[in-house]
């Protein structure tokens, strides 16, 4: 299937597995406006006991292109967390490969991959436990720099500072203060200075604003996206917000328990998600505009159906335990379309329009 | 948003200044007037504060004043030295597996339970028994016997701090283990281990006076505070001429109360508030 693609292509992502085997890095893949960075492939992160397994991501596979800003959403326990960790190699893959620039992030010694991941840097979600408590800011700052002994510590310090001002922080008053003196949107500054201090090519952001107020969300995602401008760092953007991510992305990829529903370019996706599931989460978005309700990109899709109705309740159920992940689709029990088929085989991702792929037997038609 | 750390406070000076003037008349002891801790004075024995004698004397005519000074090097060397064998042991070993998990923390923990094992007394008087009594013997034996006791500790601050997103941060960055260790799981397990640590300094000195009661602490006629209370309450001592057991004693409540006050108002102090978001 990637084969057949036109080589011009932009941000063509991964579909089947099967495609990505035989693509060599950097052929293929090569399109108008930008070349393959990271390529995530049969990526499977399993912990606990043998009894006790948990199954946090199974078989993700796809492709990010350099410069481009990928979503990545799902509700809690979806695995979009752990797959962001292990992409950084802060939690290494049971099975799978990151390639990252083409070089297999998991074949490479110790010293090899301190130095190769440096050039993945992470953003985290909570903003008391990402900063060290006893250390000041500019020390937390400049700690990258300290790590690999670059330049000296008044280099340092200026490097540091500089980063400070270029994220909104006074590196002379707030510089001097410790984690616990600032507000959360200024700890959330601090880490996007301290990840970006070693010009990281791919920056992790794991739920960056989830922790924040509103009014500060939207502050921290400008900020983000005025600094992916200034830097040229592609981004991977984890949330659990469809709005926010919505405003972020490029392209957006749809998780749940552990697999990849969806990936599609952020409008495409918004405006005709082909998984029941996207559907689902994006009819739950509250509206903005109490006139007009909750959001229903389903209303009238099929004759019969009552607005919402069947898609808005499929998502009152639990999500199932990632310890026993249900047989073939993994979204069938809280479907309703679910049939048969979906519990005995599972969807495979398959590519329905131009960059948009989805996991499911039964996609929505628009 | 100024600094929000608690005050130490008037008492934390005044008990530090006590701290430290133990450990200064202990170190100096020998440049300080007074007579030798074994010199006997026949013209004065069993007497009460006096003037030659600030503290008075015991049955034997030596110096209370001097036997307490002298007593307090082994006090603080068995306390202080013990508890820094266990802490530099048990510390780093803490750190290692609370930082780690799996099979590291496993083995150590293992290892732990096993000192553990044993009742500390009893088993610091069948080595003392075998082994001899000597201050650096003494101070061997009760730090190996700390090290379960601080590990412990440190592992589970540890913990409390090897799974925040500041540590996996770091790794990201590309530092090594060590440095990890030193500069960001040290600094916060640092203030409660070192107040954990000044009780357990206490807690040696303490120990030490009730070898002395069982007669295996240094030799005499070494004096410690231990000895020096064992012989305030023997030889019908209490009766004839309390002041024996009463200053001993006196030092060594109003140390193990500095101690304690000093470690509590540092925990305190260097405590980080969370809760402020």
């Amino acid at each position: 299937m990637e084969g057949s693609q036109p080589a011009g292509t932009p941000n063509q992502p991964v579909g089947t597995p099967t495609g990505i085997r035989n693509q060599p890095a950097g052929t293929g893949t090569e399109g108008g406006n930008g070349k393959e960075i990271l390529r995530v492939e049969h990526l499977v992160v399993e912990y606990g006991p043998r009894r006790r397994r948990v199954h946090a991501v199974s078989d993700v596979s796809f492709l990010m292109a350099e410069g481009e800003t990928l979503g990545l959403v799902g509700e809690s326990g979806s695995g979009k967390s752990t797959t962001g960790r292990a992409i950084a190699h802060v939690q290494p893959p049971t099975s799978g490969h990151v390639y990252f620039d083409g070089i297999d992030l998991g074949g490479l010694s110790t010293g090899r991959l301190r130095r190769a991941r440096t050039q993945i840097q992470m953003v985290f979600q909570d903003p008391i436990s990402s900063l060290n408590p006893r250390r000041r800011v500019r020390d937390i700052v400049a700690e990258p720099l300290a790590i690999w002994n670059t330049g000296t510590a008044a280099q340092r310090a200026q490097r540091a500072a500089a980063m400070l001002e270029a994220v909104g922080i006074d590196p002379v008053t707030v510089g001097q203060r410790r984690p616990q003196q600032l507000s959360g949107g200024q700890c959330q500054r601090v880490s996007i200075a301290r990840a970006l201090m070693l010009e990281p090519r791919l920056l992790v952001c794991d739920e960056p604003v989830s922790a924040l107020d509103v009014s500060v969300q939207a502050q921290i995602l400008n900020l983000l996206a005025d600094l992916k401008e200034q830097h040229g760092f592609t981004m991977l953007f984890i949330a659990h917000d469809l709005a926010v991510v919505k405003s972020i992305s490029d392209r957006v990829a749809v998780m749940y328990l552990g697999k990849l529903c969806e990936l599609a370019p952020a409008d495409t996706l918004y405006d005709a998600p082909l998984h029941p599931y996207t559907a689902a989460l994006i009819s739950s978005v509250p509206s903005p505009d109490p006139e007009r309700g909750p959001r229903t990109p389903l209303a009238g899709r099929t004759a019969g159906m009552a607005g919402t109705g069947p898609v808005a309740a499929a998502l009152a159920n639990e999500v199932p335990s990632p310890l026993h992940p249900p047989s073939g689709c993994r979204f069938r029990t809280r479907c309703a379309y679910a049939a048969t088929l979906c519990a005995r085989e599972e969807p495979p991702m398959r590519q329905l329009a131009p960059d948009h792929f989805v996991a499911c037997h039964f996609p929505l038609a628009h | 948003m100024g600094e929000s750390r608690r005050p130490l406070g008037a008492l934390f000076w005044v008990c530090l200044a006590f701290i430290v003037l133990v450990i200064l008349a202990a170190a100096l002891a020998n440049f300080l007037p007074i007579p030798s801790p074994t010199a006997q004075d026949y013209a004065a024995i069993n007497t009460g504060p006096s003037l030659h004698h600030l503290l008075g004397t015991d049955d034997l005519g030596r110096d209370l004043l001097s036997r307490i000074i002298f007593g307090a090097r082994v006090s603080l060397v068995i306390g202080f030295g013990s508890i820094a064998i266990g802490l530099l042991i048990g510390g780093t070993l803490g750190l290692l597996a609370g930082f780690r998990g799996g099979a590291t923390d496993a083995v150590i923990n293992a290892g732990s339970f096993v000192i553990l094992a044993f009742p500390p007394l009893l088993a610091i008087v069948v080595i003392v028994a075998f082994w001899g009594r000597s201050l650096w013997k003494l101070t061997l034996i009760i730090g190996i016997a700390a090290i379960p006791q601080l590990f412990r500790v440190i592992r589970a601050s540890t913990m409390s701090y090897a799974n925040r997103d500041f540590i996996t941060a770091a790794r990201a960055m590309g530092a090594s283990t060590r440095r990890i260790i030193v500069r960001e799981l040290l600094p916060n397990v640092a203030p409660s281990a070192i107040s954990f640590a000044l009780v357990g300094v206490a807690v040696v000195i303490v120990l030490e006076g009730s070898l002395a009661f069982l007669g295996l602490s240094v030799s005499l006629p070494t004096p410690s505070w231990g000895n020096i209370i064992f012989e305030g309450a023997s030889n019908n001592n209490l009766q004839l001429n309390p002041f024996i057991a009463l200053w001993p004693a006196l030092a060594m409540f109003l140390l193990l109360t500095s101690l304690n006050i000093v470690g509590d108002r540092l925990r305190e102090h260097f405590d980080v508030r969370e809760g402020g978001l």
